[in-house]
Order: C-alpha cells, then structure tokens, then sequence
C-alpha cells in the first residue's frame, strides 16, 4: 500500500556561475542539480548519497528553499511549497527542519544552548510564555539525552556529539514532519557517530518523522535509510529500496561506490 | 623481517595551564623493513602526535622521552657526521632531523593543500624537495627526477602538471603530488597520516592502491595512521590501536579486527557502520580529557566489563599470542 506523500521534487534544477579565469567576461554555467524528481513518503527514511560536487547539499538547500532552484516544482504536503508567501510560508516551513555537518558552525557560541534550542519557539510560536517555552526546552533536551543543566551553558562547553544532539533539539523543537540531516555525522568519531545515528533512528520512530538523510557515506546510509538515491553529477543516477540499490545495484556509478568502500573484515 | 623503524617508550607532553598532559603515553612498537603497520584511534587518541614527534615536528614547548631507532638507508653513511646504520631520531638535533627528513623518512598529510605552497609551481616544489638533499646535483638533473618523481605517483603527463598551481589540480591529484614530493629524496620510512580522510571514496580507492604498489616497488616501510577500520584492514598487515595516548591492542590486523581482545577495539568495531545494516552498538560517554585521565585503564569508565581491578593501574600488555597484546586484564 502506498503511503501518503510528504513531499515532491519535480525536475529541480539548479546552475551556478563558473568563472572561467580573472579576466573572462562570459562565465560558463555549471548545472549543480540537473532536473532532480523524486517522491517522500511520510514515515520513510530516504538517503541521498554521493561523493563531493555531486549536487547533494544544494539539492537539501533548495528543499529548504535557502537557494532558490532555476526550475522545478517541490510540493510539500501537497502545497506549492516555493511559491509559499507570507503566512502560508511560515506554516509550511516550521514543519521542515535541518541538522548540519558541523555542529560547532551552526549554534552561535555566544548564546546558551537553553536560547538556542528555544529559539525556533520564539519566531514560531510566540504566544508561549516564558514558562511554557522552557518546559518545551527542557522536554526536548530530555529527548535527545542531553541533561537540564545544558540550559544554562554555552556551546563550547560541549563535545562534538553532545553539540549535535543540541542542534537535533532545536530541529525538532518545533515538531517538525520532516527533518533533512546534511551530514550529520561526518565531523564526528565513530563511537560518537554511532551514537547519533541511534538517537537519529529514535527520535524518527518516537516523532513519526520522515527523514532525509544525505551522506557522501554508504554505510551511513545504509544503516538507517528504507530508500537510497545515488546522486552523481547532479542527477539521481539510481533509486530504490535500500535493499536493492546496496545488494544488487544496477548502475555502474553505484556498482563503483560499493566497490570502492574499505570493508571490515567480519 | 629486519627492524626499521624501531619506538621505545615514547612519551610527549604538552604544558597546559594545570600542568603536563600526556597526548602520547609509553608508545613502543616496531615497524619491519617493508612492512605497513596501521595506527588506529579517534579525535585525541594522539595518533597524530605521535607521528610528528616522530618527524621532529611537535608543537613548541612541547618535550619528549623515549627513543625511536631509524635504520638508515644502506649508503647513506657519509664520512664522519653519521656513521651509525641508525639514528634515535628522539635524540637528535634539529640541523640533523632535516637532514633526515625526506631523506630517510617523510610524511604526508590529510590535506595536502596546506603542505603544498599555492604560489609555486609543482614542479618547483618537488624539485626543492629533492635540492634539498642533493646540494651537487645540476639542475637539469634534479628536473629529471621530479619529473619521475610524479610519474611514479602516476601523475598522468607529468611535464604538463610540473607547471601547473596547487590550486589547478583536484584533491586526489594534489595528495599525489604530495606522495611524489614526500618520496622524491627517496626515504625508506613513509608516514602517512589520514591520506585519505578528506578524499572522495572512490579516489580513495586510488589512492590506496598507488601507496600498495610504491611500498612494494620500493620496499617502503610505512606507518599508515587513520580512524577508519576498513582502510586499515585494506592497507596495513598489523594495527595498533590507540586510546587516549596509549597503544591498548596491537597485533595481525585481520585477527584484531575479527577477534579484538581489548573492549575499546571491539566498541569501535561494533559501533563502525558497514554496508549491511546490523543494530550499531555505540560506546557510551565520551573520551577522558588527557587533564583528568583515570587512574587506571583510561577506557574503564566507558567499559562494559569494568571491574574494580581496572582502576588500580594502567594495565601491562598482556600477551594473547606470540603477535597479539591488549592492555586488558581480561586478557589471561
């Protein structure tokens, strides 16, 4: 049974100036997303995986509309999600949500991290009281295991894992349906990755959220995506069930990623 | 299989506001002639300052005991300086450490970017590498050897790249470069820190497989340091494993990495993830800050077999076979 579509890319495109040398007037255009589609099912995990200048992080971007695409529609529960203005926009966008790579660059270091997880309340729902919003805080905290205490203190107080689970509680302190991880573990060490792929699997089941996870690593992937996208040169060269695109892949770009990454002995 | 590179003890401190912290801790290992060992750790397991101790090039203020006995090449001897076959590079002078430096044993980075000099051409930059060393050679013929000096870093139409700019080549390129000027004096000690971290996987792949075959073209021994389980398994025949400045597991990196005896090797191997989706076990709570190290087995406190025991002292190697150690006590 097909489930309820959260979201629809159709044919998004995306260029970008390429200057050709200091002097050179006319600069050529580099197609960074080149007329990408694809469905997102409430509830599913979809992961977007490809090496470096494959068009991966402008295409979560342009999700989140912090670049506009050339062309192409996304619908976002079924609404024209980049023609949204005004009211219409903010209500939509609440429900989409971001966690970076680099959770050091992402929180302000001058604000305490009780500031920054609340903050999206403070844009999104202003009507809260002051009371209200730090129960919020503290409840999401809770949730992605980070202590009370962490309110009260600044981000550098913190490790890499614990800065990034405070950036996944001010990305679901709004409740979000969809979250899109850029990256999400890839500045960190592999013990502490795996803690935040866990608690990323966690929250999906306890919040129902969907979620998009892009990763330039297979195995990442891999752990915790129901559907794969292979993206290479700005296309989706091959998407399927995770099962299909990593046991019997079709392609020979995703046939080449395979075989390319370094396996553990069992 | 003769000894090359030979490190007993080793110790470095770095002063901090509370006092000396040990980023390395009594590292001793050996490294045979043609051999590759891997060095396994995460973020402050001091993989890294072990190999720039190692290279005379630790941060200022820092001090170090311990030695580290470099076979040097056969022929290398030059009348009254060194007459020795091999040099405590940890007890040498700094005039003496460059003069080994290229020449004996080089290094490369995780981003060559930084080691390369973005004004120079490439071809500039190996040839310095090689002037250094070689103050008699004519010039045309210290251009000859940078040239195949790329080649054999199978740089495709070295002439052409010699006269490019860091900044024209991509990543993999440039990390080939890197090689090229790291093995142009012709060391016998290759020291690869992360070659590969910031590499897209399939020049990765590459990239692996270009330092396989120069290590048995040239007989490189090499210390191949990295976080990455599967890179390691790929490209070294032993592994040591380190944990907050100490080796906690060394031994044939097949047999570590399918039967591991220390608990901090077998979290990292549970927590790895791999192209099968199996449940990830992380390893709970964080590295100890080097400032507030346990008393006992550093890993203690994250360790699921703890036992009183553990917190006395920093366990001994215990021996699991003739090839294999962990500092465990469960090890019996």
């Amino acid at each position: 049974m097909p489930g309820e579509i959260l979201l629809e890319a159709r044919a998004l495109s995306k260029a970008y100036s390429v200057s050709t040398g200091a002097f050179t007037q006319s600069a050529r255009r580099a197609l960074a997303v080149d007329g990408v589609s694809f469905t997102l099912e409430r509830g599913e995990t979809l992961g977007i995986v490809g090496e470096s200048g494959c068009g991966k992080t402008t295409l979560a971007r342009m999700l989140m509309r912090l670049v506009e695409p050339d062309s192409g529609e996304i619908l976002f529960r079924g609404e024209d999600w980049l023609g949204a203005r005004g009211a219409k926009l903010r209500s939509l966008r609440r429900r989409m949500q971001m966690v970076f790579q680099d959770p050091i660059a992402s929180l302000n270091p001058r604000m305490q991290v009780g500031s920054i997880v609340a903050e999206p309340l403070a844009i999104h729902e202003p009507q809260l009281s002051g009371e209200q919003r730090s129960a919020r805080t503290a409840e999401i905290l809770e949730a992605v295991g980070m202590g009370r205490d962490a309110v009260t203190r600044y981000p550098h107080e913190f490790s890499g894992g614990q800065r990034q689970r405070i950036g996944i509680a001010r990305a679901l302190i709004l409740r979000p349906e969809l979250v899109i991880a850029d990256e999400p573990v890839s500045a960190l060490d592999v013990s502490v990755g795996a803690q935040i792929l866990e608690l990323l699997a966690r929250l999906q089941r306890e919040f129902s959220l969907t979620l998009m996870l892009i990763s330039h690593s297979l195995p990442v992937v891999a752990q915790l995506a129901s559907r794969v996208a292979v993206m290479q040169t700005g296309r989706i060269v091959e998407i399927g069930t995770a099962e299909q695109v990593l046991q019997a892949p079709q392609h020979a770009y995703t046939q080449a990623l395979l075989a390319a990454v370094p396996e553990i002995p069992e | 299989m003769a000894t090359s590179l030979g490190v007993r003890g080793l110790t470095v401190e770095l002063p901090t506001p509370g006092g000396w912290v040990r980023p390395v801790n009594d590292v001793s290992f050996t490294l045979g002639e043609g051999e590759t060992l891997g060095i396994v750790g995460e973020s402050g397991s001091g993989k890294t300052m072990l190999s720039l101790a190692l290279m005379g090039l630790e941060p200022h203020g820092a001090r170090h005991t311990g030695e580290a006995w470099l076979k040097l090449r056969a022929g290398s001897e030059n009348g009254g300086v060194r007459n020795a076959r091999r040099e405590n590079l940890l007890a040498i002078s700094q005039h003496e450490m460059r003069e080994l430096r290229g020449r004996e044993i080089a290094m490369i980075f995780q981003e060559p970017m930084t080691a390369l000099n973005p004004v120079l051409r490439i071809g500039a930059q190996v040839e310095e590498a090689i002037r250094v060393h070689e103050p008699r050679a004519g010039e045309s013929e210290i251009h000859r050897r940078a040239l195949e000096a790329l080649e054999r870093a199978a740089l495709s139409d070295p002439a052409r790249r010699a006269r490019q700019y860091p900044h024209q080549l991509s990543g993999g390129l440039r990390q080939r470069v890197m090689i090229a000027m790291a093995l142009a004096a012709g060391p016998a000690v290759l020291i690869a820190d992360e070659p590969t971290t910031a590499l897209d996987v399939t020049v990765q792949k590459q990239i692996l497989e270009l330092l396989a075959k120069l290590r048995r073209e040239l007989q490189l021994s090499m210390l191949f340091i990295t976080h990455d389980l599967g890179v390691v398994a790929q490209v070294a025949a032993r592994v040591a494993v380190m944990y907050a400045g100490r080796i906690v597991e060394v031994g044939p990196v097949e047999e570590v990495l399918r039967a591991p005896r220390h608990p901090y090797t077998e979290g990292l191997l549970r927590a790895a993830p791999r192209l099968t989706r199996e449940k990830l076990v992380p390893i709970p709570g964080t590295v100890p800050s080097l400032e507030a190290l346990p008393p006992g087995c550093a890993f203690a406190p994250r360790c699921p077999h703890h036992v009183e025991e553990c917190d006395a002292a920093v366990p001994e190697f215990r021996a699991v076979n003739k090839n294999h150690e962990a500092r465990c006590i469960l090890v019996s």
